[in-house]
């Protein structure tokens, strides 16, 4: 089962969490980026993701090595982060971290979030319904 | 190999362009034919002097050569896959 993936699909928490399943673990913490229905007052009518889908899934797997290295009490890292049109209310990334305790999983998981903004070859179109506009962190 | 036809080599590579730069150009790959020994910052200048709306973009860009992260200065190789990535904003 992937744990660093780039779908156009649908995803579920649930199932993200069941791929990190293991005897050994005893706290799972999860991050769920929803697409919002405005920014900067305008309402969003959709948003087109659009990934580097091999680099993409590369450098999410370099953010789950960076996150066990720094953080030896996680156990398992998935991300899986969803491309193509996506309305208001979908799920556009789910990030899962699996420890043997519940300890320090939030600063890691705060880790992980925010190392996506800064290196996975993903970008965010905001359409709305008199324009568009390619949005990045900076 | 004399020097005169080392400096001629030839080295094809291709390179992808996404988001912004992608809609601005028109594609979103494109192959082209450079001297060996072009770095990662001399074909961004070729690119520009191809594509010139690219100008509004190249101060943010940032090259991955076969899918790595890479500097200006980065010799490019016959076969790499360059890629013009713009700033991201996944999430």
């Amino acid at each position: 089962m992937k744990l660093f993936e780039i779908t156009t699909e649908d995803i579920s928490v649930d199932e993200v969490v069941a791929r990190l399943a293991n005897p050994a673990i005893g706290a799972v913490v999860t991050f769920v980026g929803v697409v919002r229905g405005e920014t900067d007052g305008r309402e969003v009518h959709y948003l087109e993701y659009e990934a580097y889908p091999e680099m993409a899934e590369e450098t999410l797997r370099q953010i789950g090595d960076e996150t066990r290295a720094c953080w030896k009490t996680i156990r398992e890292v998935a991300i899986i982060h969803r491309v193509g049109r996506l309305q208001v209310g979908e799920t556009a990334v789910v990030i899962a971290l699996s420890a043997a305790h519940r300890r320090e999983v939030f600063d890691a998981l705060h880790y992980a979030i925010d190392r996506l903004k800064e290196i996975v070859p993903l970008w965010k179109k905001e359409v709305w319904t008199d324009g568009a506009e390619w949005r990045s962190e900076g | 190999m004399n020097n005169e036809s080392m400096n001629n080599e030839q080295i094809r590579v291709r390179v992808k362009f996404f988001a912004a730069p992608r809609e601005a150009i028109g594609t979103g790959e494109i192959e082209q034919v450079v001297p060996a020994g072009t770095t990662v910052g001399d074909l961004i200048g070729l690119l520009t002097e191809e594509y010139p709306i690219l100008r509004a973009y190249t101060r943010f860009i940032s090259v991955a050569v076969n899918r790595a992260y890479v500097g200006m200065q980065t010799k490019l190789h016959d076969g790499d896959e360059v890629a013009c990535l713009p700033p991201v904003g996944g999430g």
